[in-house]
């Protein structure tokens, strides 16, 4: 059993599309789970078995009260422990921004789960573009509402940083979804052309590619 | 979220400690060590109904120096008496809800409170067992409580919970009997002790060793190493408060009186504390209980037995809640994250979650909401 602390409906619009992408009865990790409410709506619509990783004490805290499996530390070092392949997804949700290494990060997730789900901020949105062009101020926007002082997000990547990233280091993106979502992320839509410039975040799947 | 408030002011009641007896001689029970114990008793509470299908039961792991009394009053209580250890955890609508679950507490094997331990007499002799009590460990604990949930037709537990000495039982639980096991939730507690922990037993057991009344063992119906053993008891006080707690507490102030005696009296309100605590302890505690219960928990180590390979396949896991304490520096949030991460590699489904608290190692046994809000959602999130 679940509390049903939130309804899962209201569930942050990226997580809708991620929920949506994973199989009934996966083996899920999830990375910054937060108070869960990603998990707690798979556990209960998909019938998957779910593990969080949360460094936030109260939060995890939150989980663990809900009946979910989290582990309250930092998923740097968590995610080192897991066996290969023991997961069918690894989601890494609006987080990669935030790595100090996300290459040996995103190593380690192709190496515990089978798959690899990735969404983060989009920085080569056309209103970023814009401040930094026309205005000549580090950008903010609502997905990264930071100052250049307080910023938590030391990476600023592009969906095309992504892609090249991924090929240059061996990952296969087995699907690459763009969102354009409203100013609380609680609403959004699927964007199909001049994503580059229209979305404000960008969802990855990926995998390891296989020398067989 | 009003439907999960804790009750405060329900208790399980008037409650009674039994006991079951059982390795009749030449049924013995073989221990860990080789040796035969028989017969023994254990002493045992229980709380909650069971539930048609028996499944509901909830076994509960005392600490070093506690016992069965987990939960209620006894009839004969007076004003005076506090309710069991747990009390605040363990009753209707509380973190261990007895209106769900039927709940278990023994007091271990070794102990003095109503088990066999070497206070007992021996049935072949007629006298205390002291020293010749065989060395028992935290194995032997659990195969005694195993023969009485046996005893009590009890299927499979729903979870075994348990802090500090109480937490080993739990994880030895879960290496010896896993089909027996649905959850646990090991509390402040190690897979070893380390270097640390047997030095302040070492010490606990040398000054009992060293009190003249000790006498080898042999002091029941004499003199007892009172001063020994109340001294172990503030060795042992020590290692369950940390630095911060010792600070806020007492400081440096002093006890009843304005400046030093320059002397050897309780000037402090530590020493005040400490000497209290140690001659509480004396009037319910066996010193030889002691030896026994420190040795075994230090011989106590699980690591590789729950070292297993990951196998996908493999039919069941069980599910472990492990919790650590931020000021615990017996059993430091190192330990827990080193159980945590061999049960991961095991492939086990582990939660974690260290408590911020400056209680040290008894923080477990403070009322807390936010154990109690762990221990009820984990134990709700079961299937």
């Amino acid at each position: 059993m679940v509390s049903p602390e939130t309804d899962g409906n209201n569930i942050r619009f990226d997580l809708k599309i991620i929920a949506s992408t994973i199989e009934q009865g996966s083996r899920v990790l999830d990375l910054g789970c937060g108070s869960g409410d990603l998990l707690a709506w798979l556990k209960t619509n998909k019938n998957i078995t779910c593990t969080g990783i949360e460094q936030d004490k109260e939060k995890a805290a939150r989980c663990i009260s809900r009946g979910l499996s989290v582990l309250q530390g930092d998923l740097n070092e968590e995610v080192d422990d897991y066996p290969d392949c023991c997961f069918d997804y690894v989601i890494l949700s609006q987080t990669l921004q935030q790595v100090f290494e996300p290459a040996r990060l995103l190593h380690s997730l192709a190496r515990i789960g089978r798959k690899v789900i990735v969404s983060f901020p989009n920085f080569s949105h056309y209103s970023i573009r814009l401040q930094l062009m026309l205005g000549g101020v580090a950008p903010k926007s609502d997905q990264l509402p930071y100052s250049w002082y307080d910023s938590p997000n030391i990476r600023v990547i592009t969906l095309k940083d992504f892609r090249k990233f991924s090929r240059d280091v061996g990952y296969t993106i087995l699907k690459e979804i763009a969102i354009r979502t409203n100013p609380t992320n609680s609403e959004g839509r699927i964007v199909d052309h001049f994503k580059d410039l229209r979305a404000t975040y960008g969802i990855y799947i990926i995998e390891q590619k296989h020398n067989d | 979220m009003e439907t999960t408030a804790i009750k405060q002011n329900s208790s399980v009641g008037i409650v009674e400690k039994q006991y079951y007896t059982f390795a009749e001689p030449p049924g013995e029970m073989t221990l860990e060590s080789g040796a035969r114990l028989g017969p023994i008793t254990l002493a045992y509470e229980t709380y909650g109904e069971f539930n048609a299908r028996r499944d509901n039961c909830i076994l509960l792991a005392h600490a070093f120096s506690g016992d069965s009394h987990a939960a209620g009053h006894y009839s004969s209580d007076s004003k005076e008496d506090k309710p069991g250890w747990w009390d605040f955890m363990v009753g209707p609508g509380r973190g261990i809800d007895t209106d769900k679950y039927f709940v278990v507490c023994v007091n271990i094997l070794g102990s003095c409170m109503g088990s066999t331990g070497p206070g007992s007499i021996n049935t072949e002799t007629g006298n205390p067992y002291g020293l010749t009590f065989p060395m028992m460990t935290i194995g032997d604990m659990v195969d005694a409580q195993k023969a009485l949930i046996d005893f009590l037709e009890i299927p499979k537990l729903h979870a075994v919970i348990g802090g500090s000495v109480g937490g080993m039982q739990v994880l030895e639980w879960c290496v010896r009997y896993p089909q027996m096991v649905r959850a646990a939730i090991p509390i402040a507690t190690t897979m070893r002790h380390s270097a640390l922990a047997i030095a302040f037993n070492e010490i606990a057991r040398q000054s009992i060793i060293a009190d003249p009344n000790w006498n080898k063992g042999n002091y029941y119906g004499g003199k007892c190493p009172d001063m020994g053993l109340a001294v172990a008891r503030m060795i042992g006080h020590v290692t369950y408060l940390s630095d911060e707690a010792m600070r806020r507490k007492f400081g440096r102030r002093l006890q009843d009186k304005a400046s030093f005696s320059f002397g050897f009296d309780a000037d402090f309100q530590v020493e005040s504390y400490l000497r209290y605590q140690g001659s509480k302890f004396v009037d319910r505690f066996d010193a030889n209980s002691v030896l026994y219960i420190t040795k075994a928990s230090d011989y106590f180590d699980v690591v590789e037995q729950l070292r297993v390979p990951f196998n996908k396949d493999s039919p069941e896991t069980l599910k472990y809640l492990v919790v650590s304490y931020s000021s615990d520096w017996l059993y430091p949030t190192y330990q827990a994250k080193e159980l945590v991460q061999t049960l991961k590699r095991s492939g086990q489904d582990v939660s974690f979650c260290e408590i911020e608290a400056d209680c040290g190692h008894d923080a477990f046994l403070i009322a807390d909401d936010r154990l109690t809000h762990l221990i009820r959602g984990f134990l709700d999130g079961i299937s």
